[in-house]
């Protein structure tokens, strides 16, 4: 596939800003099981909220290029039974609604106690209101990752790894998000934020990794013979029918050469994964907040690397009918 | 649901393609005035409601940014070449016209030249030339098939090309030698399909496998240029099995005739005639002997009860040693052997056989029997029509070599062997064809038939019978400026255009004034050695001249070869304009007889267009042509429509260049007084005339009284005598003769002699084509050849947004092996050289194509900024011109005498022998095409091009609008 | 119910490309138009159509198959392209089974081409919105067109008449008695999107010749041999008596 910029900022934007509230809203949690020390509303829930909001809305505001006529945006809800594209166009926003509102009840410490449950935890509406952002999260993880999954003839992107590696990546980077956030506004979890952190880049490692390892071993289902039905070896394409590029020689096809795929792959592995283990193991180690936010912008880059390579990766069956590119 | 764009304003009309010159009938649709939709028109005989890639797009010709919309006038002080114009009116383009030629015409009219590309008013344009009194015209025929047509109709009185084909309705076997799409566009992928439908074997002999080929059973891969060796080998291999159809060339054609052995005689090779008055006229008096084999003794051929030996050695009682010419074939063909053919052509013998056979055991085993009745031209009645179904058809892979004439005669012996001459399911010609061996059009015979302020005594083009027919002065130098029918290239009965450029300029025969260039790219497309010829066109003698001092250019778009004109006259295009298809010229026929069409226009002409006929109408009236004024010198035509309609061959002959509703009511055909409503007529009749012969006159022409008298009757010919098929071939021994000092009468230059005595042989011989003679073999190892892409017509078609995209550039294709081995790889740039120069290009491997042969589609590249594309368009960069590494002319001899790159026969052009090279571009030269030249600019007066967007919707103005601006 | 589509017949197809063009100049002003070109003078010219021919070279020389092969969307049965449309621009006309796309609604956001494992869609680079064959439906079912002419532009147009046109639920049309007949087959069956557009494969007809045809009593060469006559001065019974 040709890699869009807008989708690719599309979902890794979005995926920091996801997993940066689900760092947020652990941390809530976490210090209501008393596991970790209680943290300012305005400052840490709220202001983090916001950050986590100005990291989804930029993902929207890529998406809008994506689309031909994006005066037309809210037609694309109107799918939802059946369409994952449909299905995410509901849930960012449902998703930053609950951000929103999180964040603003913390924000303006509006944040009533509804009940206790066993000894005494009091169950704040924050704390509900989160639980459901928490679902829209890993709903929007869901949506996002089926748009791809869902394809089943992009076989690079048709399993559940690909939704896991959303999940994960995305994970990853807001838990490095919140570890550096935290670096300011609650240094007592950075600790924690950046444990999970490196947790979680090495559980995407393993997960993309894998992917990298089933993709590099995928055997296509389509074939030159199954595609023209022909069936004999030796088949070659010498004409497409348009010489001067089509919209089927440009949105299929990455361009670019297999030794170009090699070092993005490299970049990404370095990038995603090993930089930033070691930039947040060190942040941690000598408690740097910049540390850690360089560890998050270069993460984030490999993230770009690492969405480039998915697309590109990902071999569209209909460039068996444009091979002579 | 229904169109949009149908229900308003809308409306519907009918005409004649011409996206090709295969002329289908189409339906125009029109929305506000503009073309909304070209369809094939259902009611058409040769489409039948379909249409091409080319026919579909001819909305984007239509509206063209490459349009020439005035006449143009070369800028005071601008070079030749630069496009550099003024628009000027009409009436100061024909004062200037009628000053200068009217001039050359007082004094000596053949220093105008009339040439003529892929039009299709030959009768016109040659009625004009030949009223202003030149020899120097001709149409494309030379540099297109006229092998083809010469070959054949010296052979059996048609041929393929425009003139006749394959019957595959019946037919069991097709055969395709050398064709990629030729003329016949729809109607063949037509027929092929139902042919493949009923079960027909295809088989396709080609170096190539691309089109036809690729739905073939089965493709024969041949090296270019061998074709004569392969079909010697299959002549050779059906009657050592005795596969031909004996009674076929007993009754129909001169097999069995004797010819004269005696080396000691005049008559040496010629046929031993009776003692039967010898006929004067075109056709071929039936006096000639057979030997029968009831009375062991030779008899006037024909006699009753005579049967005919057809192999044998003979003495008349004279002593003259005799053979039938059928064992003058055999004994030619003897060391033809398939093993040796398969040494020239690359063909395993073991094929050559196996086809040998098919073709034999299908003509034999398979014969078709139609229940119709007829009589011969010897009155002898037949209960029916029998046919052998098997079928043929090739064009430019056999025409276009210089051994092309030789190499189609022993594809018409062929065909005859196996007896399937306008019979069901083999060869079928087409009205006016067949014609008397040869046709009786004659040249003139000297150069005083050119005169001032006197139409040419004779035709500019003919059918030579005899050395005597050629067109040369008394020292036996050529007439004409092309030097046709002339001793270098006896028989080019469709002139040699490829050398008029180069011919001029040298001054050799003669200089001449003024060049008129209709229809053609002889800038481009139809010229070899494309570079030099360029040059020539701007050369300038000694006094600053240009050596062609005024060139004529009239075009309907900006080709490159309207830059180097000094006068462009902008035509219409066939949306705009009437036009015929007319039997005097080639029509539309099908195998069941006579068919003519025309166009009426559908749009008006844009801007100043104006239909070269009308030019041509108000030139001869304004040089008072007799043709054109009546007896008081004033106009006698309105326009070219009334033309059309009053205009008769002669005065009161009734024929015109319409066949369809003559007389004065529309009620006579072929031949009757002009019609006034003669165009209203083919209006309401989807603009075609279709003349269904009875059935009884549809089969065995040659030799059928009723169609022969028929065709006599309504003028076709003059002679209703019947057309034996020439195995052996008088006409040529005749000019072998000539060469050996045996004939009275003209005689060749020594220098020429040998060349005579060789090429003329009156049995088909194989000789390696003369230029691959001439070319290093080890240094250029590879044939080069083009093919016309579907989807493309020449050179006019890379204005046309929409097959632009389909054939943006063209690559040379070649075998993956000869990559590999001169060290390059699929899609690289390299540089393909022949001995005449190089050109860069990319390339493609192919599995589909000979390893000695590398190909590419004709004329996708283009010259910068011509059809008013973008310099930087694909077409211009990436696109290259084959023609670059072609020559014109073969190597000057010793005494600097240049003899063209032709067939010696014929002087058809040898495109397709040219040898080459292969090997790699070095990385850093640039990725585009050489040679390139200097950008042109936009003429005056085409469209502005739009840049980033066409989005075309009928009806919304958008022509007019760039028009406007331009 | 009722499944419009077209077969294309590989057999005689000749890769002429008057499907593509003829296919172009109906859709640019029809109901589906326009059908915009980009640099239509210029370098790279690219544009939106509907159906293509490509070619395909299959095996090795000289025993090399030159394979033409049209292709516009198929009009699947299961249509992948139609429910990851999140506007419903995509759709499957439940009457004839021909898949649509509603320009009005649709929002270029490319989905539904991924979606496509033929490449049949093309977006529309000046629109911006998402195109593709409409099986002519402004042709197939306008009345005021006599009947024979209510068909595809492409099938109209195509010489060779590899291109049929027809209702494939129906076993009795003709394309469905081709398909049985003639080894119809649909691309890349291995995604289940049950194409309802058929190809027909190449077909070949071989002779086959014995040994004894070659040699039969008629064979014309037994002509040619001198009829045996022995020479007149040979002895015979004139010599020796007299009746
Ligand atoms: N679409 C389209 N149609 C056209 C034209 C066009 O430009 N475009 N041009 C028209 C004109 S003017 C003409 S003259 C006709 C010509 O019609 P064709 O004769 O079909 O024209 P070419 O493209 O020259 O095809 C020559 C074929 O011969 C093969 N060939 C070359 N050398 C040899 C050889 O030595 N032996 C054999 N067996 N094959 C050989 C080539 O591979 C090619 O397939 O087409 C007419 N029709
Ligand atoms: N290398 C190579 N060269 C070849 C061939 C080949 O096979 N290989 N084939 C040769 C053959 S067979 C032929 S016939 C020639 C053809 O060669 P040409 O006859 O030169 O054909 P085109 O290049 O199409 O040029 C025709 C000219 O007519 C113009 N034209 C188009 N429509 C109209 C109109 O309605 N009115 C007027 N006045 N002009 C119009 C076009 O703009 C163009 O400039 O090419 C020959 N050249
Ligand atoms: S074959 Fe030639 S005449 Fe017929 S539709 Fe095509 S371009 Fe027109
Ligand atoms: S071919 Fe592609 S666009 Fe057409 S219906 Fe099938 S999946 Fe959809
Ligand atoms: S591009 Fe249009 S038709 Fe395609 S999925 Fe998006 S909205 Fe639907
Ligand atoms: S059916 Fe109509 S829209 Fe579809 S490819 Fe054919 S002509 Fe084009
Ligand atoms: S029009 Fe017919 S023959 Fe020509 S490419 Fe299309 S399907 Fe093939
Ligand atoms: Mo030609």
């Amino acid at each position: 596939m040709h890699p869009a910029f807008s989708v690719i900022f599309l979902t890794t934007l979005i995926g920091v800003g996801q997993g940066l509230f689900l760092a947020l809203y652990s941390g809530q949690i976490y210090s209501v099981l008393e596991v970790l020390p209680p943290q300012d509303d305005r400052l840490f829930y709220g202001l983090g909220s916001g950050l986590a909001l100005v990291f989804l809305a930029l993902g929207l505001v890529a998406s809008v290029f994506h689309l031909g006529r994006p005066e037309r945006a809210w037609r694309s809800a109107s799918q939802w039974r059946t369409s994952w594209l449909s299905r995410e166009v509901i849930v960012l926003p449902a998703f930053m609604g609950l951000t929103f509102l999180y964040g603003g009840l913390h924000y303006l410490g509006w944040d009533p106690v509804l009940g206790t449950v066993g000894e005494g935890i009091a169950i704040h509406l924050t704390l509900i209101v989160g639980a459901l952002a928490t679902l829209a999260c890993f709903a929007l993880f869901l949506a996002t990752g089926m748009i791809y999954a869902c394809i089943r003839f992009l076989q690079e992107w048709a399993t559940p790894l690909t939704v896991v590696n959303f999940v994960l990546l995305g994970g990853a980077s807001g838990f490095t998000a919140a570890a550096a956030f935290a670096a300011w506004t609650a240094p007592a979890l950075t600790t924690f934020f950046g444990g999970w952190a490196i947790i979680l880049t090495l559980l995407a490692l393993a997960t993309r990794g894998t992917t990298l390892i089933r993709n590099a071993r995928i055997k296509h289902k389509s074939t030159p013979q199954t595609a023209i039905g022909v069936r004999h070896a030796q088949i070659r394409q010498t004409a497409q029918g348009a010489m001067g590029g089509s919209f089927n020689t440009r949105e299929f096809f990455h361009g670019r050469t297999a030794a170009f795929l090699r070092s993005v792959k490299w970049v990404m592995l370095v990038l995603v994964f090993a930089v930033p283990v070691v930039l947040l193991a060190l942040g941690l180690t000598v408690a740097s907040g910049t540390t850690l936010v360089l560890a998050l912008l270069v993460q984030y880059l490999g993230l770009l690397a690492e969405r480039w390579l998915f697309f590109a990766q990902a071999r569209h069956p209909q460039n068996i009918y444009y091979q002579a590119v | 649901m229904s169109d949009p764009a149908r229900q308003p304003n809308t409306e519907v009309k009918n005409t004649t393609c011409y996206m090709c010159a295969c002329r289908c009938g189409i339906r125009v649709t029109l929305k506000d005035g503009e073309v909304r939709y070209i369809e094939g028109n259902p009611d058409h005989p040769l489409n039948q409601g379909v249409i091409c890639a080319k026919g579909s797009s001819g909305i984007m010709k239509q509206y063209s940014p490459a349009r020439l919309t005035r006449p143009l006038l070369r800028k005071q002080g601008a070079e030749r070449g630069d496009a550099k114009f003024e628009p000027i009116a009409w009436e100061q383009a024909f004062e200037i016209l009628a000053e200068r030629l009217g001039k050359i015409r007082a004094s000596d009219p053949k220093k105008f030249a009339l040439f003529t590309g892929r039009d299709q008013m030959q009768a016109l344009t040659g009625l004009f030339a030949k009223q202003f009194g030149t020899p120097n015209y001709a149409a494309h025929g030379g540099f297109c098939s006229v092998n083809m047509a010469a070959g054949m109709i010296y052979t059996i009185g048609g041929s393929f090309w425009e003139f006749g084909g394959p019957d595959l309705e019946r037919s069991k076997l097709f055969i395709m030698i050398g064709t990629a799409e030729d003329h016949h566009s729809n109607p063949m992928k037509m027929a092929l399909s139902k042919f493949k439908r009923n079960g027909g074997r295809f088989i396709a002999i080609n170096p190539v496998r691309t089109g036809y080929a690729a739905i073939a059973d089965d493709w024969i891969p041949i090296k270019p240029g061998t074709d004569g060796a392969l079909l010697l080998a299959l002549i050779n291999e059906i009657i050592n099995q005795g596969l031909y159809d004996r009674e076929f060339l007993v009754n129909y054609t001169n097999a069995p005739e004797l010819v004269n052995l005696d080396q000691a005689s005049t008559e040496e090779g010629m046929f031993v005639r009776a003692e039967v008055p010898e006929e004067e006229g075109c056709f071929d008096p039936q006096n000639k002997l057979w030997w029968d084999r009831n009375s062991d003794r030779a008899v006037v051929n024909r006699s009753a009860d005579a049967d005919p030996y057809l192999l044998g050695s003979f003495q008349l009682a004279d002593g003259t040693p005799v053979k039938p010419a059928f064992q003058l074939l055999v004994e030619r063909v003897k060391d033809y052997t398939p093993e040796w053919a398969a040494r020239i052509t690359g063909i395993p013998a073991e094929t050559i056989r196996k086809l040998a056979h098919e073709m034999g055991v299908m003509a034999r085993d398979q014969k078709i029997e139609l229940p119709i009745a007829w009589t011969d031209a010897w009155g002898k009645d037949h209960e029916s029509i029998t046919g052998n179904p098997v079928s043929f058809h090739a064009m430019r892979g056999l025409a276009a070599h210089s051994n092309g004439f030789q190499t189609i005669r022993a594809l018409a012996i062929l065909m005859s062997i196996l007896g399937t001459i306008d019979r069901p399911g083999g060869f079928r010609h087409k009205a006016p064809f067949p014609r008397p061996i040869p046709p009786c059009a004659k040249t003139p015979r000297g150069p005083e038939a050119v005169q001032p302020n006197t139409p040419l005594a004779g035709m500019a083009l003919g059918w030579p019978a005899e050395p005597d027919d050629l067109f040369v002065d008394a020292q036996g130098n050529p007439v004409r400026i092309d030097k046709a029918f002339s001793w270098e290239y006896p028989l080019s009965v469709h002139g040699l255009m490829h050398n008029a450029i180069t011919n001029a300029w040298r001054g050799d025969p003669y200089p001449i004034d003024t060049l008129m260039i209709f229809m053609a790219n002889m800038a481009w497309n139809s010229t070899m050695n494309t570079v030099e010829v360029r040059k020539m066109l701007n050369d300038k003698d000694g006094n600053g001249e240009y050596k062609i001092p005024f060139l004529v250019v009239c075009d309907a778009f900006q080709s490159e070869m309207t830059a180097f004109a000094d006068l462009v006259l902008p035509d219409t295009t066939y949306l705009e304009r009437h036009d015929v298809m007319s039997m005097l010229d080639r029509p539309i026929s099908e195998f069941d007889g006579p068919v003519d069409s025309v166009r009426i226009p559908v749009v008006p002409p844009t801007g100043e267009c104006k239909p070269f006929q009308e030019v041509l109408i108000e030139l001869g009236s304004r040089l008072q042509l007799p043709a054109f004024v009546d007896e008081q010198g004033r106009r006698k035509y309105r326009d070219y429509p009334d033309f059309i309609v009053n205009y008769e061959t002669e005065p009161g002959s009734g024929i015109g260049f319409l066949a369809g509703w003559r007389g004065t009511g529309g009620e006579k055909f072929m031949k009757g007084e002009p019609n006034p409503g003669q165009w209203e007529m083919y209006a309401k009749n989807n603009c075609v005339f279709h003349y269904e012969l009875p059935r009884s006159y549809q089969y065995m022409r040659n030799w059928n009284r009723g169609y022969l008298d028929w065709a006599q009757q309504h003028r076709l010919t003059r002679y209703a005598e019947p057309i034996n098929v020439h195995i052996y071939s008088e006409v040529l021994q005749k000019f072998r003769l000539a060469a050996r000092g045996k004939l009275q009468g003209k005689q060749p230059p020594e220098r020429l002699r040998k060349r005579i005595d060789t090429h003329f042989d009156p049995l088909p011989f194989y000789f390696a084509p003369l230029e691959t003679q001439l070319t290093d073999r080890h240094t250029y190892p590879l044939s080069a050849v083009t093919q016309r892409p579907m989807a493309m017509y020449h050179s006019w078609d890379s204005q046309n947004a929409w097959l632009r995209q389909i054939h943006a550039h063209n690559h040379l294709y070649l075998h993956p092996s000869v990559g590999r081995a001169n060290g390059f790889e699929d899609g690289d740039w390299i540089w393909v050289e022949s001995q005449w120069g190089k050109v860069r290009c990319m390339c493609r491997f192919s599995e589909a194509v000979e390893p000695g042969t590398v190909w590419t589609w004709n004329a996708i590249g283009k010259a910068a900024g011509a059809w008013n594309l973008a310099p930087k368009a694909n077409e211009s960069r990436k696109g290259f011109l084959l023609n670059h590494l072609i020559s014109e002319e073969l190597p000057a001899s010793a005494e600097g005498e240049h003899l063209s790159n032709s067939d010696p026969v014929t002087g058809q052009a040898g495109w397709y022998d040219v040898r080459v090279r292969v090997y790699k571009a070095e990385a850093a030269e640039p990725r585009e095409t050489f040679p390139q030249f200097e950008a042109m600019k936009p003429l005056p007066g085409t469209p502005r091009r739009l840049r980033k967007w066409l989005a075309y919707r009928a009806g919304t103005g958008l022509f007019k609008n760039l028009l406007k601006k331009a | 119910m009722t499944q419009l589509a077209l077969i294309i017949d590989l057999n005689v197809c000749v890769g002429c490309s008057a499907c593509v063009t003829s296919c172009k100049e109906w859709n640019t002003s029809g109901l589906a138009g326009p059908m915009t070109d980009r640099n239509p003078y210029d370098a790279d010219p690219t544009g939106t159509f509907f159906n293509r021919v490509q070619t395909f070279e299959v095996g090795a020389y000289p025993h090399t198959e030159t394979v033409h092969f049209p292709k516009s969307c198929l009009h699947c049965e299961e249509p992948p392209c139609v429910p990851v449309c999140p506007t419903g621009a995509s759709y499957k006309r439940p009457e004839d089974g021909i898949v649509l796309v509603d320009y009005d609604k649709c929002i270029g956001c490319k989905y539904c081409s991924w979606a496509c494992p033929y490449g049949a869609r093309e977006i529309d680079e000046q629109q911006k919105v998402m195109k593709k064959c409409t099986l002519c439906v402004d042709r197939i079912y306008d009345e005021s067109l006599p009947e024979r002419e209510r068909k595809p532009s492409c099938v109209l147009a195509c010489p060779t008449n590899a291109r049929l046109f027809g209702d494939v639920h129906d076993p009795e049309s003709e394309v469905s008695v081709l398909i049985r007949e003639e080894g119809g087959y649909q691309l890349m069956p291995e995604w289940g999107t049950k194409p309802a557009n058929h190809y027909l494969p190449r077909r070949k007809t071989r002779l086959r010749i014995h040994d004894d045809e070659l040699v039969r009593v008629d064979n014309p060469l037994k002509k040619e041999a001198p009829r045996p006559r022995p020479a007149l001065d040979e002895p015979s019974l004139d010599d020796v008596t007299s009746w």
